[in-house]
């Protein structure tokens, strides 16, 4: 079945191979490697991308196959970086109190142990006791789960509610933007157990691989990256296609129309929105090691609605399409705010993008909607078809 | 009627005061091929809500089945996985979609997303769409992008996703508007032979083209049943003339 | 109760023989404590200087507690004198003669702050009764900041001269204060506490629980004084907390805390082991209280206090709150005063609180009746609407750089605000949204572009930092009802836009052409153009109108909070919301859900009033949860927005 799968949409193929060999040549020119063509901080920025390509092809999936404009899937994303965040903050300080506290005469009791790591993680917020959230934080395993679990379990419970009272269109999209706010509003605060907007930080520094050289750590964290990234798309890729696919595309074109057929469009729907969810989910976590520090701002409405710009300029309803926009917004992004790009100099003004950036992105974005609803993918077509 | 498979009986609906349907019964027995005719606002729209769960009376009973299943209560998805499909008056198809995978879709198979996720395609479940294809005439084009069809393609198309759904009570709105005589002839042909095995109810304005379905007709005026019979009796019936006529010629 | 005060003066009589005196033989006397004062001997001095009842004595104690009297080293007579360049300007204290020598051979006296304070004290009772009614006042107030036992007599003495009105209820409702916690008559005190239960002020709950002073105390037999209340350990206090109590008084020996006995362990390691155990294995607290006992028992370190210790120790003993005031006549009544004042207060508070959501309410609905007329008629989603928000906003700020006169330049800004966003709002209709019709995502989508391409250009002509727009000066200000309902101005300004706006709206909707017309398109846009209707012409205006009402909202808006380029994001997720809540293309509806947003985010931080954060989180969950209940708002519509 995997064979005729894969035979019947050989976009696939060519995606994979076509990231293996990126991948490839990220690897031999990393400076772990030796030859250091490519300097670990742009492998992070490369890995880091790679996730936001994994959760531009679940929000593909959401929005241009299911039809669903959600608004919240960044705090998913986000979720999954706190998760893997407590573990990497709780089990490196735990490392660091221990060495401290080496020396003494008298040996530190579990109590003492827990109280220093307390300690040193909440003493920013003005407090040392563990909030139950952290409960499993000493635990790789169980944090692990909670990357998938959290951000599953979220999703279902406000699917649910959602679907089931039918709130579907611009509604739902409001709706969604609003979780978004509730959930950032309430880690801004300091009492919410995660450090109100302090975030969590350090989270590059991955504990028991102190020695191991960050060229190293970010070029395995990019493979890994590329990997979830492979295995995310030949995951959608197989929900999309085949029956499933008709479903949901359907639900997207006519949702009534699949209802009369027999379809519980809302089982469908909860589907859909909770599995892009976890895979979110599993993105951010990958994401938020790379970048070192996650905080509540990361998790603001305006993060999810760049998603959806991202994926609309790609082109919506073809998972490549997806990973074409994050990548090529993402770098475009950093390039122009990261002051790679030349000012201008109009005799009487000079354009400097770091100001104009946005500006560039928010009319190209309207010109991209008006003009081209199908986005650079759909490029694509046009290059196919025009020899027939 | 002995073999009764739809019971509506007394049923209201009203929309911001308006009675879009007034204490209305109708039985419809399987097999059976049965047009519903009346005015514009005459209810016939309501009354295949109200059947499809797409509305919620204020009251009356609808009752289906051998066991007699009350509707009222289910989902619309329930009410179509019970056994009713429904053509809507726009030919509704996924346009974006082939041919072939808007009849799979329509296929009927278990529709949970976990059956539906593992759905594996099947000889047999080829086989039927093949079948449903050459019924409506459109095996020439199973590759084809719905979209790209004519307008009569389209209604056959929804008309084969019903037959596909294999339901036992066949709500079909307007089948024959917009279509050339030919077409229409062909839809006719379609209607009847699945009549054959099922209870098909056909809501049609067009008179012709309920004569040649050649079946029980019943009226509907206001929201409640004016008359029934055949298409003979009900033509000669005064008050029927008389709505439709002195409405229409005035 | 006034006359009451009045015999109490009379009682009191501190009224000194008035003649003209000279005041320096006086001051020779207390030369040393006036030349190098300290608090405690410098009241001597102040009491013999006030007795003579010179009128020199209020402008002695005037200057010298400014650092104004100056001391000659030779006879140590003292002058009032300033300093100019080397030279002083020196005043006879008596006489008023002047003359200026050099500073040579003078000594300036500088009280410290305490003598500062206390000369002030003594100074008020002289300024109760200045001329100048200002300074009358500012004794007042510098009573009422430090109430002080010695100034009831003077400030009682100074009510029956007091001319202006206002300041002698000031005075009456001091007076009050003072007595109600000095009066040496106990039926005087209780008198003054009776009369302040209908008082709502801060001043007066201050006083009151000033006299409520409870301190807690512990005792082993039954307590004596005027016990406030018995504390139940285990309800009002923990077994910690009270045998803590138990160990600040002496009561019992200190508990050794888990820090203490890993201390005392390891300052008595021998040959690795502490207490008969090896110090490896001392990392659990059990194993560590066992090898701590071990050495108590050879007795190198206290003994322990066990748990059972402890709850012995505090169940021998009592543990009380007793009130500092010793008649328990006196705290009764003022308990039963503060009582009536809080339940005023609790009504006052709620009528405050309803005020502040009127007032946010009102803000509410003029950021999103434009929203809310846009998405009705023409079911599009502007996210652009907050950027809207905010050029009316940077409108207003311009025109003030323009337009010195405030008042003008709010009458000029509010027309202003409105044309441009209208414009705007016609032009991104005609550009953008006309060609996105029944594609609602899209048309979310495309104005989201807009909005950030908007701010990040607001950002590059107006600089990230708040620019100021100010209100007029008839606007400052609040108006107050007491000490705790006050409403601002501005808020009553803005709310009072809001009465007009929906008055407006509800005219141009009801009453004219144009609001036929857009109901007709709102309604069946089918139908409207079959009878002539152009829905091209109507949505654009719908739109302008909308973006225009928006400009004004900016305006009000700017006036009481910040004008950034990320001041229509803050409002935006809000009027989103209310125009969900209340229901979409829906005057009323728009107006019932920022009336619920508004006085639920009220109710809300009430409740938690030390984070609003919370309050906003608490608010936007009640939201998601209240659109599963009724998913088309307070008010639902039929029509073109209802059927999708």
């Amino acid at each position: 079945m995997r064979k005729t799968f894969i035979s019947e949409n050989p976009s696939i193929l060519w995606f994979i191979g076509l990231l293996g060999l990126f991948t490839l040549a990220v690897v031999v020119g990393s400076e772990a490697t030796g030859t250091g063509l490519i300097s670990t901080s742009m492998v992070k920025t490369l890995g880091k991308t790679l996730c936001l390509c994994l959760i531009a092809i679940a929000m593909d999936v959401v929005w241009g196959y299911c039809g669903i404009l959600s608004l919240g899937h960044f705090a998913f994303f986000g979720i999954g970086g706190y998760a893997i965040g407590m573990w990497l903050m709780y089990a490196r300080t735990e490392i660091i109190v221990l060495n401290s506290l080496e020396g003494q005469i008298i040996p530190p009791t579990s109590q003492e142990v827990t109280d220093a790591i307390g300690n040193q993680i909440f003493g920013v917020v003005g407090s040392s006791e563990f909030p139950w959230l952290w409960a499993l934080s000493d635990s790789l395993f169980l944090q692990l789960l909670m990357v998938a679990l959290v951000p599953g379990l979220l999703a279902l419970v406000f699917g649910w509610l959602a679907f089931r009272s039918r709130v579907t269109g611009v509604y739902l999209s409001i709706l969604t933007q609003a979780m978004t706010l509730a959930l950032s509003l309430w880690l801004f605060q300091n009492d919410s157990g995660l450090r109100g907007n302090n975030g969590l930080s350090g989270l590059q520094n991955i504990p028991g691989f102190e020695q191991t050289p960050q060229a190293v750590i970010s070029l395995v964290f990019f493979l890994g990256s590329a990997l979830a990234l492979a295995l995310g798309y030949l995951l959608f890729a197989w929900v999309v296609s085949g029956k499933m696919g008709s479903v949901v595309q359907g639900i997207r074109d006519n949702e009534a129309r699949v209802r009369f057929l027999g379809y519980r469009v809302e089982s469908y729907k909860l589907f859909i929105f909770t599995l892009t969810a976890v895979v979110s989910g599993i993105a951010g976590a990958l994401y938020y090691p790379q970048a070192g520090i996650i905080n509540p701002a990361e998790l603001a409405t305006i993060a999810s609605i760049y998603l959806a710009v991202w994926v609309a300029i790609g082109g919506r309803g073809r998972l490549y399409g997806a990973v074409i926009g994050a990548a090529f917004v993402s770098l475009l992004s950093s390039w122009f705010t990261g002051g790679g790009a030349p000012a201008i100099d109009l005799g009487f003004y000079t354009i400097l993008w770091t100001d104009w950036w946005l500006v560039l992105l928010g009319v190209s974005f309207v010109c991209v909607t008006l003009f081209f609803p199908k986005g650079i993918g759909g490029l694509f077509d046009y290059l196919i078809r025009k020899p027939s | 009627m002995n073999n009764t498979l739809l019971e509506v009986s007394g049923v209201s609906v009203s929309f911001d005061g308006f009675k879009a349907i007034n204490s209305l019964s109708i039985q419809i027995a399987e097999p059976e091929l049965r047009a519903i005719i009346g005015p514009n606002g005459a209810g016939k729209t309501t009354f295949m809500d109200i059947i499809t769960g797409k509305t919620k009376p204020d009251e009356g009973k609808v009752i289906w089945g051998e066991r007699n299943i009350s509707l009222l209560g289910l989902s619309e998805a329930d009410i179509a996985n019970a056994g009713i499909g429904r053509k809507f008056q726009k030919p509704t198809v996924f346009e974006a979609q082939t041919v072939r995978q808007n009849l799979a879709m329509a296929l009927k198979n278990p529709r949970g997303p976990l059956a539906v996720l593992l759905h594996r395609k099947t000889p047999s479940n080829a086989a039927r769409i093949e079948a449903i294809a050459e019924e409506i005439g459109l095996s020439d084009s199973l590759p084809r992008i719905a979209g790209e069809l004519s307008h009569g393609q389209k209604q056959w198309l929804e008309i084969g996703m019903l037959l596909a759904q294999e339901p036992r009570l066949l709500l079909v709105d307007e089948p024959a508007a917009g279509m050339t005589v030919e077409e229409r002839e062909k839809t006719t042909d379609i209607l009847k032979r699945a009549a054959e095995t099922r209870a098909v109810v056909v809501v049609e304005h067009d008179m012709e083209f309920v004569r040649r379905l050649n079946c029980k007709v019943t009226v509907l005026h206001e929201g409640s049943v004016l008359a029934e019979g055949s298409l003979d009796h009900v033509t000669s019936n005064p008050t029927v003339i008389e709505v439709y006529l002195g409405r229409g010629h005035a | 109760m006034f006359r009451h005060l009045l015999i109490l003066a009379l009682g009191l009589g501190l009224a000194g023989a008035v003649q003209a005196q000279d005041l320096q033989p006086v001051l020779q006397t207390h030369a040393d404590e006036i030349a190098k004062p300290s608090r405690g001997s410098v009241s001597i001095a102040l009491d013999d200087l006030i007795a003579t009842g010179a009128p020199q004595v209020s402008d002695f104690l005037e200057r010298w507690q400014n650092k104004g009297v100056w001391q000659r080293d030779d006879d140590g007579i003292f002058y009032f004198a300033d300093e100019s360049g080397d030279d002083l300007a020196l005043q006879d204290i008596d006489s008023g003669a002047q003359l200026v020598v050099p500073a040579d051979g003078f000594t300036q006296l500088k009280p410290n702050g305490g003598v500062r304070r206390l000369i002030g004290t003594a100074l008020v009772q002289f300024q109760l009764t200045d001329p100048d009614a200002d300074r009358r006042s500012t004794a007042v107030d510098s009573i009422a900041r430090r109430p002080d036992e010695s100034q009831l007599a003077p400030l009682l003495k100074s009510i029956d001269g007091e001319a202006d009105k206002q300041l002698k209820a000031r005075k009456i409702q001091l007076a009050n204060f003072l007595s109600a916690s000095f009066a040496p008559d106990a039926s005087d005190r209780i008198a003054a506490i009776n009369s302040m239960s209908t008082d709502t002020s801060i001043e007066a709950r201050a006083v009151l629980n000033q006299i409520l002073t409870v301190t807690t105390s512990v005792s082993a037999t039954e307590p004596e004084g005027n016990v406030a209340r018995i504390l139940t350990v285990g309800g009002d206090l923990s077994q910690s907390e009270a045998y803590g109590r138990l160990v600040d008084a002496g009561l019992a020996p200190p508990v050794i805390a888990p820090n203490d006995i890993r201390d005392a362990l390891a300052a008595n390691v021998v040959d690795g082991r502490a207490g008969g155990m090896p110090t490896a294995q001392l990392n659990t607290q059990a194993a560590r209280e066992k090898a701590y006992a071990a050495l108590a028992q050879a007795g190198t370190v206290p003994p322990l206090v066990t748990m059972d210790e402890q709850r012995a120790a505090t169940e021998n003993h009592i543990f009380f709150e007793r009130y500092t005031e010793e008649t328990p006549a006196i705290t009764e009544a003022a308990r039963a005063a503060l009582d009536r004042i809080e339940t005023r207060v609790g009504v006052a508070q709620t009528v405050d609180l309803t005020l502040d959501a009127l007032s946010l309410a009102s803000i509410y609905f003029l950021a999103a009746i434009g929203l809310a007329i846009t998405f009705g008629v023409m079911g599009v989603i502007n996210m652009a609407h907050g950027e809207f928000i905010m050029m009316g906003a940077y409108t207003g700020y311009v025109v003030q750089l323009f337009v010195p006169d405030y008042t003008v330049s709010i009458i000029v800004a509010l027309p202003l605000a409105f044309a441009i966003t209208f414009a705007a709002g016609v032009v991104m209709e005609r550009l953008v949204i006309r060609h996105l019709y029944h594609r609602p995502l899209e048309t979310l989508l495309a104005t989201f572009g807009i909005s950030i391409a908007l701010q990040q250009l607001a950002k590059n002509i107006f600089g990230t930092q708040a620019r100021p727009l100010t209100s007029p000066a008839w606007l400052d200000g609040a108006l107050v009802f007491s000490d705790v309902i006050q409403i601002s101005y501005i808020r009553i300004a803005i709310f009072v836009l809001a009465l007009l706006f929906l008055g407006l709206i509800l005219f141009v909707l009801k009453r004219t052409r144009l609001g036929l017309e857009v109901r007709a398109v709102t309604q069946n846009p089918g139908m409207a153009a079959s009878m002539g209707i152009n829905p091209d012409r109507i949505n654009m205006l719908t739109f302008g109108l909308g973006s225009g009402i928006a400009g004004i909202a900016g305006v009000a808006i700017g006036l009481y909070a910040k004008v950034t380029s990320e001041m229509g994001a803050d409002y935006i997720v809000q009027s989103f919301m209310t125009v969900v809540v209340g229901g979409v293309g829906n005057v009323w509806g728009t107006l019932a859900g920022a009336s619920l947003i508004g006085f639920l985010q009220k109710g809300i931080e009430w409740f938690n009033p030390s984070n609003t954060l919370a309050a906003q989180t608490y608010m936007v969950l009640f939201i998601i949860l209240f659109i599963q209940f009724r998913p088309k708002g307070i008010v639902a519509q039929k029509g073109r927005a209802a059927a999708d």
